[in-house]
Protein backbone atom coordinates (compact mmCIF):
# COMPACT_ATOMS: atom_id res chain seq x y z
CA UNK A 1 0.00 0.00 0.00
CA UNK A 2 2.80 2.01 0.94
CA UNK A 3 4.38 1.10 -2.10
CA UNK A 4 1.92 2.47 -4.33
CA UNK A 5 1.15 6.18 -2.51
CA UNK A 6 4.82 6.44 -3.37
CA UNK A 7 4.83 5.73 -7.05
CA UNK A 8 1.86 8.18 -7.57
CA UNK A 9 3.88 10.45 -5.76
CA UNK A 10 6.60 10.14 -7.77
CA UNK A 11 4.99 10.53 -10.46
CA UNK A 12 2.64 13.71 -9.90
CA UNK A 13 6.24 15.57 -9.45
CA UNK A 14 7.57 13.45 -12.32
CA UNK A 15 4.55 15.34 -14.03
CA UNK A 16 5.46 18.43 -12.26
CA UNK A 17 9.05 18.45 -13.74
CA UNK A 18 8.03 17.88 -17.36
CA UNK A 19 4.97 20.75 -17.51
CA UNK A 20 7.80 23.20 -15.57
CA UNK A 21 10.34 22.29 -18.37
CA UNK A 22 8.56 22.84 -21.17
CA UNK A 23 8.20 26.42 -20.24
CA UNK A 24 10.67 29.18 -20.77
CA UNK A 25 12.26 28.11 -17.46
CA UNK A 26 15.85 28.78 -16.14
CA UNK A 27 17.16 25.28 -17.93
CA UNK A 28 15.88 25.82 -20.77
CA UNK A 29 18.34 29.41 -21.02
CA UNK A 30 21.14 27.30 -19.81
CA UNK A 31 20.55 24.56 -22.65
CA UNK A 32 20.17 27.30 -24.98
CA UNK A 33 23.42 29.37 -23.46
CA UNK A 34 25.68 26.22 -23.92
CA UNK A 35 24.78 25.20 -27.42
CA UNK A 36 25.08 29.38 -28.29
CA UNK A 37 28.93 28.91 -26.85
CA UNK A 38 29.58 26.23 -28.29
CA UNK A 39 28.79 27.39 -31.58
CA UNK A 40 30.56 30.34 -31.00
CA UNK A 41 33.65 28.04 -31.65
CA UNK A 42 32.77 26.36 -34.77
CA UNK A 43 31.93 29.72 -36.64
CA UNK A 44 35.21 31.00 -35.00
CA UNK A 45 36.75 28.58 -36.55
CA UNK A 46 35.42 28.74 -39.60
CA UNK A 47 35.62 32.27 -40.05
CA UNK A 48 39.27 32.35 -39.16
CA UNK A 49 40.09 29.67 -41.85
CA UNK A 50 37.69 31.42 -44.50
CA UNK A 51 39.24 34.63 -43.91
CA UNK A 52 42.63 33.07 -44.06
CA UNK A 53 41.83 31.44 -47.42
CA UNK A 54 40.27 34.53 -49.14
CA UNK A 55 42.99 36.97 -48.03
CA UNK A 56 45.30 34.50 -49.76
CA UNK A 57 43.37 33.87 -53.05
CA UNK A 58 45.81 36.85 -54.85
CA UNK A 59 48.79 34.90 -53.87
CA UNK A 60 47.07 31.73 -55.28
CA UNK A 61 46.43 33.28 -58.26
CA UNK A 62 49.87 34.41 -58.87
CA UNK A 63 51.62 31.52 -58.02
CA UNK A 64 49.72 28.39 -57.85
CA UNK A 65 50.61 25.17 -56.64
CA UNK A 66 54.54 26.63 -57.55
CA UNK A 67 54.15 28.72 -54.60
CA UNK A 68 55.44 25.21 -52.55
CA UNK A 69 58.25 24.49 -54.84
CA UNK A 70 59.66 27.93 -55.17
CA UNK A 71 62.79 28.44 -53.21
CA UNK A 72 63.05 32.55 -54.46
CA UNK A 73 61.34 34.74 -51.59
CA UNK A 74 62.17 38.06 -52.72
CA UNK A 75 60.04 40.78 -52.28
CA UNK A 76 61.32 43.73 -53.96
CA UNK A 77 60.98 41.36 -57.19
CA UNK A 78 57.21 40.39 -55.78
CA UNK A 79 58.81 36.95 -56.37
CA UNK A 80 57.32 34.81 -53.41
CA UNK A 81 58.20 30.66 -53.00
CA UNK A 82 57.63 29.62 -49.35
CA UNK A 83 59.88 26.46 -50.30
CA UNK A 84 62.36 27.89 -47.75
CA UNK A 85 60.49 28.22 -44.94
CA UNK A 86 58.41 25.08 -45.73
CA UNK A 87 61.72 22.61 -45.47
CA UNK A 88 63.04 25.13 -42.24
CA UNK A 89 59.63 24.16 -40.48
CA UNK A 90 59.80 20.84 -41.49
CA UNK A 91 63.89 20.52 -40.90
CA UNK A 92 63.92 22.49 -36.98
CA UNK A 93 60.29 20.00 -36.49
CA UNK A 94 61.96 16.86 -37.36
CA UNK A 95 65.26 17.26 -35.63
CA UNK A 96 63.53 18.66 -32.73
CA UNK A 97 61.26 15.42 -32.22
CA UNK A 98 64.52 13.17 -32.54
CA UNK A 99 66.35 15.12 -30.15
CA UNK A 100 63.42 14.87 -28.02
CA UNK A 101 62.25 11.46 -28.10
CA UNK A 102 65.04 9.45 -26.31
CA UNK A 103 64.62 11.89 -23.09
CA UNK A 104 60.54 12.05 -23.15
CA UNK A 105 60.49 8.31 -23.31
CA UNK A 106 62.77 8.07 -20.62
CA UNK A 107 60.73 10.16 -18.75
CA UNK A 108 57.67 8.64 -19.61
CA UNK A 109 59.14 4.99 -18.46
CA UNK A 110 60.59 6.82 -15.57
CA UNK A 111 57.37 8.55 -13.57
CA UNK A 112 54.72 6.17 -15.54
CA UNK A 113 56.51 2.74 -14.34
CA UNK A 114 59.24 2.84 -12.33
CA UNK A 115 58.78 5.70 -9.40
CA UNK A 116 55.32 6.44 -9.98
CA UNK A 117 54.92 7.71 -6.58
CA UNK A 118 57.25 9.09 -4.26
CA UNK A 119 58.88 12.61 -4.18
CA UNK A 120 61.71 12.24 -6.65
CA UNK A 121 58.87 11.34 -9.19
CA UNK A 122 55.96 14.53 -7.91
CA UNK A 123 59.41 17.08 -8.59
CA UNK A 124 60.02 15.78 -11.97
CA UNK A 125 56.02 15.72 -13.04
CA UNK A 126 55.45 19.58 -11.25
CA UNK A 127 58.51 20.31 -13.06
CA UNK A 128 58.18 19.20 -16.37
CA UNK A 129 54.30 20.75 -16.68
CA UNK A 130 56.45 23.90 -15.17
CA UNK A 131 57.91 23.46 -18.51
CA UNK A 132 54.84 23.51 -20.52
CA UNK A 133 53.87 26.84 -18.72
CA UNK A 134 56.88 28.89 -19.25
CA UNK A 135 56.19 31.69 -22.24
CA UNK A 136 58.14 31.15 -25.51
CA UNK A 137 59.84 34.54 -25.25
CA UNK A 138 61.54 33.48 -22.69
CA UNK A 139 62.50 30.34 -24.16
CA UNK A 140 63.72 32.34 -27.11
CA UNK A 141 65.98 34.84 -24.21
CA UNK A 142 67.39 31.63 -23.48
CA UNK A 143 68.12 30.23 -26.61
CA UNK A 144 69.38 33.92 -27.76
CA UNK A 145 71.79 34.23 -25.11
CA UNK A 146 72.75 30.82 -23.22
CA UNK A 147 72.48 28.54 -26.01
CA UNK A 148 73.78 30.46 -29.12
CA UNK A 149 77.31 31.12 -27.83
CA UNK A 150 77.43 27.59 -26.78
CA UNK A 151 76.73 26.99 -30.66
CA UNK A 152 78.78 29.27 -32.28
CA UNK A 153 81.76 27.66 -29.94
CA UNK A 154 80.61 24.30 -31.56
CA UNK A 155 79.98 25.53 -34.78
CA UNK A 156 83.83 27.30 -35.18
CA UNK A 157 85.17 23.88 -33.67
CA UNK A 158 83.81 21.86 -36.49
CA UNK A 159 84.27 24.31 -39.27
CA UNK A 160 81.09 25.79 -40.54
CA UNK A 161 80.52 29.32 -40.19
CA UNK A 162 79.73 30.63 -36.89
CA UNK A 163 76.29 32.24 -37.20
CA UNK A 164 75.35 30.77 -33.60
CA UNK A 165 71.63 30.81 -34.34
CA UNK A 166 69.90 28.77 -36.86
CA UNK A 167 68.32 25.57 -37.50
CA UNK A 168 70.19 23.47 -35.07
CA UNK A 169 69.75 25.77 -32.29
CA UNK A 170 66.10 26.20 -32.58
CA UNK A 171 65.71 22.71 -32.61
CA UNK A 172 67.22 22.27 -29.67
CA UNK A 173 65.28 24.98 -27.57
CA UNK A 174 61.99 23.21 -29.61
CA UNK A 175 62.66 19.60 -28.28
CA UNK A 176 63.05 21.11 -24.46
CA UNK A 177 59.91 23.06 -25.24
CA UNK A 178 58.05 19.93 -27.02
CA UNK A 179 59.20 17.42 -23.76
CA UNK A 180 55.73 18.32 -21.77
CA UNK A 181 53.50 17.30 -24.03
CA UNK A 182 55.40 13.82 -25.24
CA UNK A 183 55.87 12.70 -21.72
CA UNK A 184 52.96 13.56 -20.34
CA UNK A 185 51.08 11.29 -23.11
CA UNK A 186 53.51 8.58 -22.53
CA UNK A 187 53.07 8.23 -18.70
CA UNK A 188 49.55 8.47 -18.96
CA UNK A 189 49.63 5.41 -21.59
CA UNK A 190 52.27 4.02 -19.69
CA UNK A 191 50.07 3.76 -16.64
CA UNK A 192 46.72 2.60 -18.18
CA UNK A 193 49.03 -1.10 -18.89
CA UNK A 194 46.86 -3.42 -16.90
CA UNK A 195 48.44 -4.64 -13.93
CA UNK A 196 47.56 -8.33 -14.86
CA UNK A 197 50.00 -8.67 -17.99
CA UNK A 198 52.65 -7.01 -16.06
CA UNK A 199 52.19 -9.54 -13.48
CA UNK A 200 51.98 -12.22 -16.34
CA UNK A 201 55.30 -11.09 -17.15
CA UNK A 202 56.97 -11.34 -13.63
CA UNK A 203 55.53 -14.64 -13.10
CA UNK A 204 57.30 -16.16 -15.44
CA UNK A 205 60.48 -14.51 -14.40
CA UNK A 206 60.94 -11.12 -15.94
CA UNK A 207 62.84 -8.35 -14.71
CA UNK A 208 61.31 -4.64 -14.44
CA UNK A 209 63.61 -4.11 -17.09
CA UNK A 210 62.23 -7.16 -19.02
CA UNK A 211 58.86 -6.59 -18.48
CA UNK A 212 58.88 -3.09 -19.54
CA UNK A 213 60.56 -3.85 -22.84
CA UNK A 214 58.48 -6.85 -23.73
CA UNK A 215 55.01 -6.27 -22.43
CA UNK A 216 54.86 -2.22 -21.16
CA UNK A 217 55.89 -0.93 -24.00
CA UNK A 218 54.58 -2.91 -26.77
CA UNK A 219 51.40 -2.36 -25.34
CA UNK A 220 51.74 0.98 -24.89
CA UNK A 221 53.76 1.90 -28.28
CA UNK A 222 50.79 3.20 -30.20
CA UNK A 223 49.87 5.69 -27.44
CA UNK A 224 53.51 7.42 -26.96
CA UNK A 225 53.87 7.36 -30.80
CA UNK A 226 50.47 9.69 -30.79
CA UNK A 227 52.08 11.96 -27.68
CA UNK A 228 54.93 12.22 -30.07
CA UNK A 229 52.82 13.52 -33.01
CA UNK A 230 51.51 15.84 -31.00
CA UNK A 231 54.28 17.29 -29.68
CA UNK A 232 55.10 17.53 -32.99
CA UNK A 233 52.19 19.26 -34.22
CA UNK A 234 53.56 21.97 -31.58
CA UNK A 235 57.05 21.87 -33.03
CA UNK A 236 55.65 22.85 -35.98
CA UNK A 237 53.54 25.81 -35.38
CA UNK A 238 55.90 27.06 -32.54
CA UNK A 239 57.10 30.77 -33.25
CA UNK A 240 57.82 33.21 -30.88
CA UNK A 241 60.95 31.15 -29.31
CA UNK A 242 62.05 30.22 -33.12
CA UNK A 243 61.56 33.85 -34.81
CA UNK A 244 64.68 34.76 -32.21
CA UNK A 245 66.68 32.32 -32.47
CA UNK A 246 66.36 31.17 -35.98
CA UNK A 247 68.65 33.97 -38.13
CA UNK A 248 66.23 34.77 -39.84
CA UNK A 249 66.77 34.21 -43.43
CA UNK A 250 64.71 33.63 -46.59
CA UNK A 251 67.24 31.34 -48.19
CA UNK A 252 66.80 27.75 -48.72
CA UNK A 253 69.27 26.56 -45.51
CA UNK A 254 71.64 24.04 -46.70
CA UNK A 255 73.24 22.80 -43.48
CA UNK A 256 71.39 22.41 -40.66
CA UNK A 257 73.31 25.01 -38.81
CA UNK A 258 72.38 27.53 -41.52
CA UNK A 259 70.20 30.46 -40.13
CA UNK A 260 66.99 29.71 -41.86
CA UNK A 261 63.06 30.81 -41.19
CA UNK A 262 60.08 28.68 -40.26
CA UNK A 263 56.54 29.15 -41.56
CA UNK A 264 55.42 30.61 -38.19
CA UNK A 265 59.14 32.79 -37.99
CA UNK A 266 58.83 34.55 -41.25
CA UNK A 267 55.11 35.32 -40.70
CA UNK A 268 56.02 36.92 -37.35
CA UNK A 269 58.95 38.54 -38.60
CA UNK A 270 57.23 39.82 -41.70
CA UNK A 271 54.08 40.98 -41.65
CA UNK A 272 54.63 44.34 -40.57
CA UNK A 273 56.48 45.53 -43.43
CA UNK A 274 54.54 43.48 -45.85
CA UNK A 275 53.33 46.26 -48.13
CA UNK A 276 51.44 45.19 -51.25
CA UNK A 277 48.92 43.04 -51.30
CA UNK A 278 50.10 40.01 -52.90
CA UNK A 279 53.85 40.32 -50.52
CA UNK A 280 51.03 39.83 -47.49
CA UNK A 281 48.71 37.59 -49.21
CA UNK A 282 51.75 35.29 -49.59
CA UNK A 283 52.25 35.47 -45.71
CA UNK A 284 48.71 34.69 -45.64
CA UNK A 285 48.77 31.62 -47.72
CA UNK A 286 51.87 30.04 -45.54
CA UNK A 287 49.90 30.77 -42.76
CA UNK A 288 47.31 28.68 -44.35
CA UNK A 289 49.18 26.06 -44.76
CA UNK A 290 50.52 25.89 -41.28
CA UNK A 291 46.76 25.81 -40.17
CA UNK A 292 45.86 22.75 -42.46
CA UNK A 293 49.04 20.93 -40.97
CA UNK A 294 49.14 21.60 -37.58
CA UNK A 295 45.48 20.79 -37.78
CA UNK A 296 45.87 17.29 -39.07
CA UNK A 297 48.62 15.87 -37.20
CA UNK A 298 46.50 17.32 -34.27
CA UNK A 299 43.50 15.05 -35.41
CA UNK A 300 45.84 12.16 -36.49
CA UNK A 301 47.23 11.93 -32.69
CA UNK A 302 44.08 12.49 -31.12
CA UNK A 303 42.40 9.51 -33.70
CA UNK A 304 45.19 7.24 -32.25
CA UNK A 305 44.83 7.84 -28.32
CA UNK A 306 40.83 7.53 -28.91
CA UNK A 307 41.84 4.25 -30.47
CA UNK A 308 43.92 3.23 -27.87
CA UNK A 309 41.32 4.02 -25.23
CA UNK A 310 38.51 1.89 -26.60
CA UNK A 311 40.89 -0.66 -26.95
CA UNK A 312 41.81 -0.89 -23.09
CA UNK B 1 55.66 -41.54 2.82
CA UNK B 2 57.60 -39.94 -0.17
CA UNK B 3 59.00 -36.64 0.49
CA UNK B 4 57.80 -33.17 0.46
CA UNK B 5 58.68 -30.89 -2.47
CA UNK B 6 57.88 -27.58 -1.01
CA UNK B 7 57.57 -27.53 2.52
CA UNK B 8 55.63 -24.26 4.05
CA UNK B 9 57.47 -23.77 7.64
CA UNK B 10 55.66 -21.70 10.28
CA UNK B 11 54.85 -19.11 7.82
CA UNK B 12 53.32 -15.36 8.40
CA UNK B 13 52.74 -12.55 5.94
CA UNK B 14 51.34 -8.94 6.56
CA UNK B 15 50.25 -6.36 4.60
CA UNK B 16 51.37 -3.30 6.63
CA UNK B 17 50.21 -4.17 10.18
CA UNK B 18 47.20 -6.60 9.03
CA UNK B 19 48.40 -10.10 9.68
CA UNK B 20 47.11 -11.77 6.87
CA UNK B 21 48.70 -15.56 6.92
CA UNK B 22 49.18 -17.26 10.89
CA UNK B 23 52.05 -19.86 11.46
CA UNK B 24 51.38 -21.99 8.28
CA UNK B 25 52.84 -25.02 7.90
CA UNK B 26 52.51 -27.41 5.08
CA UNK B 27 53.75 -29.86 2.61
CA UNK B 28 53.14 -30.15 -0.82
CA UNK B 29 53.86 -33.65 -2.80
CA UNK B 30 55.48 -34.23 -5.92
CA UNK B 31 52.82 -35.04 -9.18
CA UNK B 32 50.10 -34.42 -7.15
CA UNK B 33 47.38 -31.65 -7.09
CA UNK B 34 46.80 -30.04 -3.75
CA UNK B 35 43.84 -27.38 -3.47
CA UNK B 36 44.06 -24.39 -1.05
CA UNK B 37 40.12 -23.76 0.05
CA UNK B 38 38.54 -21.36 1.93
CA UNK B 39 36.15 -18.30 2.02
CA UNK B 40 36.54 -14.87 0.63
CA UNK B 41 39.56 -13.41 2.25
CA UNK B 42 40.81 -16.04 4.22
CA UNK B 43 44.06 -15.54 2.18
CA UNK B 44 44.49 -18.45 -0.02
CA UNK B 45 45.45 -16.04 -2.48
CA UNK B 46 48.35 -14.68 -0.56
CA UNK B 47 49.43 -17.63 0.68
CA UNK B 48 50.42 -19.28 -3.32
CA UNK B 49 51.81 -15.14 -4.19
CA UNK B 50 54.38 -15.97 -1.02
CA UNK B 51 55.50 -19.51 -2.94
CA UNK B 52 56.57 -17.36 -6.05
CA UNK B 53 56.94 -14.14 -4.31
CA UNK B 54 54.26 -12.14 -6.19
CA UNK B 55 53.30 -11.24 -3.27
CA UNK B 56 56.36 -8.22 -2.86
CA UNK B 57 55.24 -6.38 -5.88
CA UNK B 58 52.46 -4.84 -3.03
CA UNK B 59 53.70 -1.92 -0.95
CA UNK B 60 54.75 -2.47 2.48
CA UNK B 61 54.42 -6.41 2.10
CA UNK B 62 56.47 -8.71 4.45
CA UNK B 63 56.83 -12.52 5.68
CA UNK B 64 58.42 -14.35 8.30
CA UNK B 65 58.93 -18.37 8.01
CA UNK B 66 60.73 -20.34 5.55
CA UNK B 67 59.34 -22.08 2.40
CA UNK B 68 61.65 -24.76 0.64
CA UNK B 69 61.72 -25.80 -2.61
CA UNK B 70 63.39 -28.86 -2.66
CA UNK B 71 66.37 -27.92 -0.21
CA UNK B 72 66.56 -24.61 -1.34
CA UNK B 73 65.42 -21.27 0.63
CA UNK B 74 62.79 -19.49 -1.31
CA UNK B 75 63.50 -16.21 0.69
CA UNK B 76 67.23 -16.35 0.36
CA UNK B 77 67.19 -17.18 -3.07
CA UNK B 78 66.91 -14.42 -6.31
CA UNK B 79 62.96 -14.20 -6.93
CA UNK B 80 63.38 -14.28 -10.66
CA UNK B 81 64.76 -17.86 -10.52
CA UNK B 82 61.94 -19.06 -8.10
CA UNK B 83 59.85 -17.67 -10.36
CA UNK B 84 61.01 -19.77 -13.73
CA UNK B 85 60.80 -22.91 -11.32
CA UNK B 86 57.43 -22.09 -9.93
CA UNK B 87 54.63 -20.76 -13.25
CA UNK B 88 51.97 -18.97 -12.63
CA UNK B 89 48.06 -19.34 -13.37
CA UNK B 90 45.95 -16.20 -12.93
CA UNK B 91 42.08 -15.61 -12.51
CA UNK B 92 41.49 -13.72 -15.20
CA UNK B 93 43.39 -14.92 -18.47
CA UNK B 94 45.90 -13.00 -19.51
CA UNK B 95 47.36 -13.26 -22.57
CA UNK B 96 49.92 -11.20 -23.83
CA UNK B 97 47.64 -8.69 -26.37
CA UNK B 98 50.72 -7.87 -28.45
CA UNK B 99 51.89 -11.28 -29.12
CA UNK B 100 50.66 -14.09 -31.13
CA UNK B 101 49.71 -17.78 -30.15
CA UNK B 102 52.77 -18.49 -30.89
CA UNK B 103 55.06 -15.66 -29.11
CA UNK B 104 52.69 -15.97 -26.36
CA UNK B 105 54.12 -19.30 -25.55
CA UNK B 106 57.26 -19.08 -26.09
CA UNK B 107 57.34 -15.63 -24.24
CA UNK B 108 59.11 -16.89 -21.04
CA UNK B 109 62.05 -17.54 -22.80
CA UNK B 110 62.26 -14.46 -24.96
CA UNK B 111 61.15 -12.62 -21.93
CA UNK B 112 64.34 -13.83 -20.30
CA UNK B 113 66.71 -13.08 -23.01
CA UNK B 114 67.31 -17.20 -23.65
CA UNK B 115 67.79 -17.57 -27.34
CA UNK B 116 67.06 -20.73 -28.72
CA UNK B 117 67.09 -22.12 -32.51
CA UNK B 118 63.76 -21.81 -34.56
CA UNK B 119 63.58 -26.04 -34.09
CA UNK B 120 63.56 -25.85 -30.63
CA UNK B 121 60.72 -23.19 -29.87
CA UNK B 122 59.00 -25.15 -32.73
CA UNK B 123 59.24 -28.27 -30.26
CA UNK B 124 58.61 -26.04 -27.17
CA UNK B 125 55.63 -24.39 -28.38
CA UNK B 126 53.86 -27.65 -29.78
CA UNK B 127 54.60 -29.72 -26.80
CA UNK B 128 53.15 -26.98 -24.53
CA UNK B 129 49.93 -26.75 -26.44
CA UNK B 130 49.95 -29.94 -26.50
CA UNK B 131 50.11 -30.45 -23.10
CA UNK B 132 47.28 -27.90 -22.01
CA UNK B 133 45.50 -29.43 -24.50
CA UNK B 134 45.08 -26.52 -26.75
CA UNK B 135 47.23 -28.08 -30.14
CA UNK B 136 44.15 -29.06 -32.08
CA UNK B 137 42.23 -26.29 -31.57
CA UNK B 138 44.97 -23.13 -32.68
CA UNK B 139 47.19 -25.52 -34.47
CA UNK B 140 46.26 -23.83 -38.01
CA UNK B 141 46.36 -19.77 -36.01
CA UNK B 142 49.34 -19.80 -34.26
CA UNK B 143 50.51 -16.84 -35.45
CA UNK B 144 47.18 -15.08 -34.49
CA UNK B 145 46.56 -12.95 -31.68
CA UNK B 146 46.22 -14.89 -28.40
CA UNK B 147 43.16 -12.28 -27.42
CA UNK B 148 40.74 -13.81 -30.21
CA UNK B 149 40.69 -17.41 -28.45
CA UNK B 150 37.45 -18.12 -25.85
CA UNK B 151 38.16 -17.72 -22.40
CA UNK B 152 38.99 -21.02 -22.11
CA UNK B 153 41.56 -21.56 -24.61
CA UNK B 154 42.63 -18.28 -23.44
CA UNK B 155 43.04 -19.53 -19.70
CA UNK B 156 45.09 -23.37 -21.47
CA UNK B 157 47.39 -20.50 -23.48
CA UNK B 158 48.52 -19.40 -19.79
CA UNK B 159 49.16 -22.65 -19.07
CA UNK B 160 50.74 -23.64 -21.86
CA UNK B 161 52.89 -20.22 -21.33
CA UNK B 162 53.46 -21.51 -17.83
CA UNK B 163 54.41 -25.24 -18.60
CA UNK B 164 56.66 -24.24 -21.41
CA UNK B 165 58.97 -22.79 -18.75
CA UNK B 166 59.28 -26.68 -17.29
CA UNK B 167 58.23 -25.43 -14.22
CA UNK B 168 58.62 -27.85 -11.02
CA UNK B 169 55.32 -26.45 -9.55
CA UNK B 170 52.37 -24.89 -11.56
CA UNK B 171 50.52 -22.63 -9.52
CA UNK B 172 46.67 -22.16 -10.12
CA UNK B 173 45.11 -18.74 -8.60
CA UNK B 174 41.00 -19.38 -9.53
CA UNK B 175 41.77 -20.76 -12.56
CA UNK B 176 38.13 -21.11 -13.52
CA UNK B 177 36.37 -18.47 -11.68
CA UNK B 178 36.36 -16.11 -15.12
CA UNK B 179 34.99 -19.28 -17.09
CA UNK B 180 31.47 -21.05 -18.25
CA UNK B 181 31.00 -24.28 -17.16
CA UNK B 182 32.13 -25.89 -20.43
CA UNK B 183 35.45 -24.39 -20.42
CA UNK B 184 35.86 -25.01 -16.53
CA UNK B 185 35.46 -28.79 -17.47
CA UNK B 186 37.99 -28.78 -19.84
CA UNK B 187 40.35 -26.86 -17.70
CA UNK B 188 39.85 -29.43 -14.65
CA UNK B 189 40.40 -32.59 -16.82
CA UNK B 190 43.40 -31.00 -17.60
CA UNK B 191 44.66 -30.39 -14.18
CA UNK B 192 44.04 -33.98 -13.91
CA UNK B 193 46.20 -34.82 -17.14
CA UNK B 194 49.16 -32.47 -15.81
CA UNK B 195 49.89 -33.87 -12.55
CA UNK B 196 51.32 -36.27 -14.39
CA UNK B 197 54.83 -34.28 -15.40
CA UNK B 198 54.30 -31.29 -12.85
CA UNK B 199 52.95 -30.78 -9.01
CA UNK B 200 50.18 -28.74 -8.60
CA UNK B 201 48.79 -26.03 -6.22
CA UNK B 202 45.38 -24.82 -6.95
CA UNK B 203 43.51 -22.34 -5.63
CA UNK B 204 39.31 -22.27 -5.01
CA UNK B 205 36.39 -21.31 -3.25
CA UNK B 206 34.86 -24.19 -4.88
CA UNK B 207 34.45 -26.98 -2.82
CA UNK B 208 32.86 -29.05 -5.13
CA UNK B 209 35.86 -28.55 -7.02
CA UNK B 210 38.26 -29.25 -4.77
CA UNK B 211 36.95 -32.58 -4.38
CA UNK B 212 36.90 -33.65 -7.61
CA UNK B 213 40.71 -32.80 -8.64
CA UNK B 214 42.75 -32.57 -5.71
CA UNK B 215 44.67 -35.26 -4.31
CA UNK B 216 44.84 -33.21 -0.95
CA UNK B 217 43.41 -30.17 0.53
CA UNK B 218 44.14 -27.39 2.87
CA UNK B 219 41.25 -25.49 4.40
CA UNK B 220 42.10 -21.95 5.35
CA UNK B 221 39.83 -19.51 7.16
CA UNK B 222 40.74 -15.91 8.15
CA UNK B 223 44.67 -16.63 7.71
CA UNK B 224 44.64 -19.66 9.79
CA UNK B 225 44.99 -23.52 8.05
CA UNK B 226 42.50 -25.40 9.66
CA UNK B 227 43.16 -28.71 8.34
CA UNK B 228 45.19 -29.81 5.63
CA UNK B 229 44.62 -33.98 4.50
CA UNK B 230 44.20 -36.18 1.91
CA UNK B 231 40.60 -34.51 0.12
CA UNK B 232 38.65 -38.00 0.39
CA UNK B 233 39.03 -38.01 3.90
CA UNK B 234 38.59 -34.49 4.34
CA UNK B 235 35.29 -34.35 2.34
CA UNK B 236 34.22 -37.34 4.33
CA UNK B 237 35.41 -37.37 8.29
CA UNK B 238 36.84 -33.50 8.37
CA UNK B 239 38.62 -33.01 11.63
CA UNK B 240 37.55 -29.79 12.61
CA UNK B 241 34.03 -28.45 13.14
CA UNK B 242 34.74 -25.08 11.12
CA UNK B 243 35.96 -27.48 7.71
CA UNK B 244 32.40 -29.29 8.67
CA UNK B 245 30.64 -26.35 8.38
CA UNK B 246 32.25 -24.89 5.81
CA UNK B 247 32.02 -28.02 3.81
CA UNK B 248 27.87 -28.49 4.32
CA UNK B 249 27.94 -25.05 3.20
CA UNK B 250 26.64 -23.25 6.62
CA UNK B 251 29.24 -20.38 5.65
CA UNK B 252 31.46 -19.12 3.32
Amino acid sequence: MNNLNADIFIKKSHRNIQIRGNKFSGDVVFKKFLFFSGLCIIILFLAIFLSLVLNSIPSIRAFGLNFFITKVWSPPDRQFGALPFIVGTLATSFLAIIITIPFSFSISVFTGEFYKEGVLSNILKSMIELLAGIPSVVYGFFGLFVLAPVIRTLEMKIGVLPYGVGIFTSSLILSVMIIPFSASIGREVINMVPADIKEAAYSLGGTHYEVIRSTVIPYAKSGIFAGILLALGRALGETMAVTMIIGNSDFLPHSIFSPANTMASVIANEFTEATGTLYLSSLIEIGVVLFIITGIINILGKIIIKKLMVEI
Amino acid sequence: MESAILKIENFYAYFGETEILKNINLSIFPNQTTAIMGPSGCGKTTLIRCINRMHEFVQNARVSGKIFLYDQDIYSSNPIVIRRKIGMVFQKPNPFPTMSIYENVISGFTLNGIKLKKSEKDRIVEDSLKKAELWDEVKNNIYRKGTFLSGGQQQRLCIARALAMNPDILLLDEPTSALDPKSTSAIESLIIELKKTVTIIIVTHNTAQAARISDRTAFLYLGEMIEYDITEKMFTVPKDKRTEEYLTGKFG
